[in-house]
């Protein structure tokens, strides 16, 4: 399905939660206010048409200039062959966002890892532990302004 | 080892041990043979890959990406390669085009070999490792010849391939696949057919088809399930939707489709179907370039591209996003087997420990490019 349709399908049930289209992307995306992305992401998986069953791939993104940092959703069916990235904005200084672990299964390791690695914070999520980074592990990597440490317990890093 | 309850035992599988295919920590609580959960633990390999990318140049990474799934450098550096020439606009050359094929289809045997024989070693069953390798030296024996490298090519490069074939390797290429269906053949013979490495697999770690979507699972794991994806035929890219081929599906010929024995039964299909890809590919070779003109200093413009591509393991993607600059502002790999494990305390649950091993095994996981 186009990315128009879909766009104009997620404005018509979900009215101002839909905030814009980029079509510019490959894939198409969709920027979804935080606050609606568990229903969002539940209807584009359930809805007829749609059938975005496949979670293919979930990214932290830190756009540290705008102080923003992004969630990107990159949701694909393999009934219908199409694909779409649902994109959060997040407030830089504390991202919070709401899992969607119980949509796909498998987010609850992507968001560990993004949660791990930019310090994006998945409420309700049912087990947010590092996943890739020692547990005492101090700040979070893929952050733009992450400070590389000297030491990690004996060892010179 | 440590006594968690006073049912349960707790044990560690890992980080060193010989049927995790990598540096994996399972934590399993065990009550008698049953395993009652499986707590994955991985990070062990975490060199920051995504890290490095936005350090260095868009070449640079190339190398970077050999090191994501060592068992199939070839087609992590031509999904990477994909990714970043999508968003620069390139034309690939078409003889690159075919070239680029027939190097993933060989990796994809190769690493197929393994899976097969690591498979059987975790059995119990040696012989039929050494006879992977065996196979599996006379494809390395032609990636030398075409990059020098025996295990990290580095060989396709962003907008063709590095060099083009060298004399001989068509001919070459030509004996190994005239020999090598006879020795699928007698893999079957000595182990897909075995009663007992039957029994050890099948009816074992069910993948249902809904359970597969909502993992993630791709590649030949989702394939066992009976459902018929895979991006060479859904999203042709380079020459695929020229080639003839199978995609092969799980169909519980030894129980339930989706089960372990299933798994493994798509390594060995996609094997003959790889074989038959190379031998269609040497015959579309036509005289070319084997790379298209790419400026010195590669500069994509603003933007963002997801690519995939399908890899021995199933999907793997890359999330490129540019800033205009010479180095990418973020790239997120998209790994399949880092999805495939996740399944894993799902069906670990309830079944027996040397079952684990098992599933381990039929997943063909390999932790470099769950770690990255």
């Amino acid at each position: 399905m186009e990315a128009k349709k879909i766009f104009d399908i997620l404005s018509g049930k979900f009215g101002g939660s839909i905030q814009q289209l980029q079509e510019s992307t490959f894939p198409p995306s969709v920027v979804v206010g935080s606050d609606a992305i568990v229903e969002v992401c539940d209807f584009l998986k359930k809805a007829e048409g749609l059938d975005f069953l496949s979670l293919v791939c979930l990214s932290g993104v830190d756009l540290k200039e705008q102080g923003r940092m992004t969630v990107v959703y990159h949701l694909g069916s393999m009934k219908h062959g199409h694909m779409i990235a649902i994109k959060v904005e997040l407030d830089r200084s504390s991202p919070h966002v709401r899992t969607v672990e119980k949509v796909w299964p498998v987010a609850n390791w992507y968001e560990r890892e993004a949660y791990d690695m930019f310090g994006i914070v998945f409420d309700g999520h049912s087990d947010l532990r590092r996943i890739l980074m020692p547990e005492d592990w101090e700040g979070h990597p893929m952050r733009k302004d992450y400070v590389y440490p000297k030491r990690y317990h004996t060892w010179d890093v | 080892m440590a006594v968690a309850d006073e049912k349960f035992m707790q044990v560690s599988m890992g980080p060193q041990h010989p049927s995790t295919h990598g540096v994996l920590r399972l934590l399993v609580r065990t009550d008698g043979e049953v395993l009652s959960s499986v707590k994955p633990y991985i990070g062990y390999l975490h060199r920051g890959l995504e890290k490095i990318a936005e350090r260095v140049t868009y070449p640079q990474f190339t190398p970077f990406t050999d090191r994501l799934d060592y068992l199939a450098s070839m087609n992590c550096n031509l999904a990477y390669a994909m990714t970043v020439e999508r968003l620069l606009g390139i034309e690939i050359p078409r003889r690159a085009q075919v070239i680029r094929v027939i190097m993933a289809e060989l990796n994809r045997i190769s690493s197929h070999l393994i899976a097969f024989g690591s498979l059987s070693s975790d059995m119990g069953a040696f012989t039929p490792f050494l006879f992977g390798i065996r196979e599996r030296e006379a494809i390395n024996d032609l990636f030398e010849m075409v990059c020098g490298a025996r295990l990290t090519f580095n060989y396709i490069r962003i907008g063709g391939v590095s060099q083009d074939l060298p004399e001989g390797f068509t001919d070459r290429t030509k004996e190994f696949l005239d020999y090598f269906p006879a020795k699928i053949r007698e893999y079957n013979d000595l182990l897909s057919y075995n009663s007992i490495f039957i029994k050890r697999l099948a009816d074992i770690a069910v993948i249902r088809p809904e359970d597969a979507f909502d993992y993630g699972i791709t590649g030949p794991n989702l394939r066992a399930s009976g459902i018929r994806w895979d991006l060479r035929r859904a999203e042709p890219y380079l020459v695929y939707n020229e080639l003839d081929f199978d995609v092969p599906v799980g169909r519980g010929e030894m129980g339930t489709t989706g089960d372990a024995w299933d798994r493994y039964m798509m390594r060995i299909y996609e094997m003959e179907q790889s074989a038959k890809i190379v031998g269609q590919c040497l015959g579309m070779l036509a005289p070319g370039d084997h790379t298209a003109k790419v400026p010195r200093v590669l500069k994509p413009p603003v933007g963002e591209a997801y690519v995939r591509a399908e890899n021995p393991r199933g999907e793997l993607g890359f999330y490129l996003i540019s800033d205009g600059s010479t180095k990418p502002y973020r790239l997120k790999i998209r790994t399949p087997s880092f999805a495939n494990l996740s399944i894993v305390p799902k069906l670990g649950k309830g079944v027996m420990i040397a079952d684990l091993i098992a599933i381990i095994g039929s997943l063909d996981i390999i932790l470099p490019e769950i770690d990255r």
